[in-house]
């Protein structure tokens, strides 16, 4: 496909209720390869749903979704080899935790990748080390901060490889003093040229890394700019009302 | 005579009593063995019917609850066809089965079904399994239903098919989880298998009560199996302890 894209959305709908629930009306847009692609909006905008269709998380009523050109809303697809090429990072980690940290990280590189066990640890350790966590990798995660699980959540999603991560309000659930230390490791993955789609209410890690920030309301995408132009000159008058509550 | 000697002589006569008692139920003609073939079988069935009982719950289990977490959300087509039927069977499975006492349904397994059969323990075993399944399956479902959803999302989003993730990050969290309620059935299910007497398989109970109907001394032979029931919950209950601690601690 032209221009890098790894994600094309087209006119994605969630309707329930025979249409009478709107949670998205139609949303387009594309994500390129390296872009960090912000996504804000009042609660009940949609967005997280929004970012939930992207990896079939939530299985859209209408439009379609394109990964790597493959319409992977197309029920013939197998949405499981695609899923393993878009990591995903939740609100609330979702460790599993009956499992060590380095077991969390090499159960799906080893059952999916069939990888090895000693190349999936391997991999792990490294990782690990990179978000300053290696002397915790035989902790269960009833062990660690919140800050602490969801720097592992990121990195087991990083185990897989992914072309895309997706980021559904990372830091929501945490302490404020253990938001900086996600938001960093996000930040070091943007600047390794990660493609990242992040649900967040982070004005600020949308204002540094960001490259361009997607505004939603009702369901609809309202607006959609660089984050230098969306915070300095918002257009429409949702966004400079949210704006002026939230800044 | 003082009062001492009296108690000593009531106590004398009572042992000799309880040790001629002994003698006849269990020493002589080797009545005993009564009670340990008993026991055998009574372990035979109790331990067969555990395993039909677990597989065939995890089974019903795992249908019923994906049938309730994802049969709203699947396309139209062949898959929910076979989710919907499948759920229909178990749910029929579980109506019956709960729904009828567990004596009859033995001697339906025995008379009727399996009428040409003569192996007992087998067709018990068999009886007792399918009972116990049902159970089983509403005692995984509960544990199935309490793990947060979010565990198949994170499963599902690393790529997991919907089967993977249950084996690999559903299931095992559940079997932690319904453990206790898991250890009780068993013990239910141990005690439930007395009454296997009925279709002529001689387990415990009736061992015991063989030995009462030849020697007409009812007190010392059911005690006796009373006491061996007794002491075989106890120890399961001991061991199951163990385990569950064995496994919380693997969490912290």
């Amino acid at each position: 496909m032209s221009d890098n894209v790894i994600i094309r959305a087209q006119e994605v709908k969630k309707h329930f209720k025979g249409g009478q629930i709107k949670a998205l009306d139609g949303i387009s847009t594309d994500i390129r390869k390296g872009e960090v692609v912000v996504v804000i909006g009042p609660s009940g905008s949609g967005k997280s749903t929004f970012l939930r269709c992207l990896n079939l998380l939530e299985t859209p009523t209408g439009g379609s979704i394109l990964f790597n050109g493959v319409d992977i809303t197309d029920k013939k697809v197998n949405i499981n080899i695609h899923r393993q090429k878009m990591g995903m990072v939740f609100q609330h980690f979702n460790l599993f935790p009956h499992m060590t940290i380095l077991q969390n990280m090499t159960l799906a590189p080893v059952q999916l990748l069939k990888k090895s066990k000693a190349e999936a640890e391997e991999k792990a350790m490294a990782l690990l080390e990179r978000v300053g966590l290696a002397d915790r990798a035989n902790a269960y995660p009833s062990q660690l901060s919140g800050g602490q699980k969801q720097r592992i959540a990121i990195v087991r999603a990083l185990c897989m490889e992914p072309e895309v991560m997706l980021f559904d309000e990372p830091t929501s659930a945490l302490d404020p003093e253990m938001v900086g230390e996600v938001l960093e490791v996000m930040k070091d993955l943007a600047r390794e040229g990660m493609t990242m789609v992040v649900v967040t209410h982070e004005m600020g890690f949308a204002r540094e890394v960001g490259s361009r920030v997607l505004f939603m309301d009702g369901g609809k995408l309202v607006e959609e700019n660089t984050p230098e132009a969306f915070f300095a000159n918002p257009t429409n008058e949702r966004t400079k009302l949210f704006l002026s509550k939230v800044l | 005579m003082t009062w001492f000697e009296t108690l000593k002589m009531a106590c004398l006569a009572w042992f000799e009593d309880f040790k001629a008692d002994f003698i006849l139920n269990f020493i002589e003609d080797n009545r005993w063995k009564y009670l340990t073939t008993g026991l055998g079988n009574t372990l035979k069935i109790t331990l067969l019917s555990l395993l039909i009982g677990v597989v065939l719950g995890v089974i019903v289990a795992i249908v019923r609850s994906s049938h309730d977490s994802i049969a709203g959300e699947m396309r139209p087509g062949i898959g929910k066809f076979l989710l919907n039927l499948a759920n229909g069977v178990c749910k029929l499975y579980l109506t019956v089965f709960r729904g009828t006492p567990v004596v009859v349904q033995l001697m339906i397994m025995y008379y009727i079904i399996f009428a040409s059969s003569r192996n007992g323990v087998l067709v018990a075993s068999l009886a007792f399994g399918i009972n116990s399944g049902a159970y089983v399956a509403e005692i995984f479902r509960s544990g199935i239903m309490a793990i947060d959803a979010g565990q198949m999302e994170a499963g599902r989003s690393l790529g997991f098919g919907y089967v993977a993730t249950m084996r690999h990050i559903i299931l095992p969290q559940a079997f932690k989880n319904v453990l206790p309620a898991l250890a009780n059935e068993f013990i239910t299910l141990l005690k439930e298998t007395s009454v296997a007497g009925y279709v002529t398989v001689r387990d415990l109970t009736m061992g015991g009560n063989i030995i009462r109907s030849v020697t007409y001394s009812p007190f010392l032979p059911l005690f006796a199996v009373a006491l061996i029931y007794l002491a075989l919950v106890m120890f399961f209950t001991w061991l199951v302890g163990k385990l569950e601690r064995r496994l919380r601690n693997s969490e912290r």
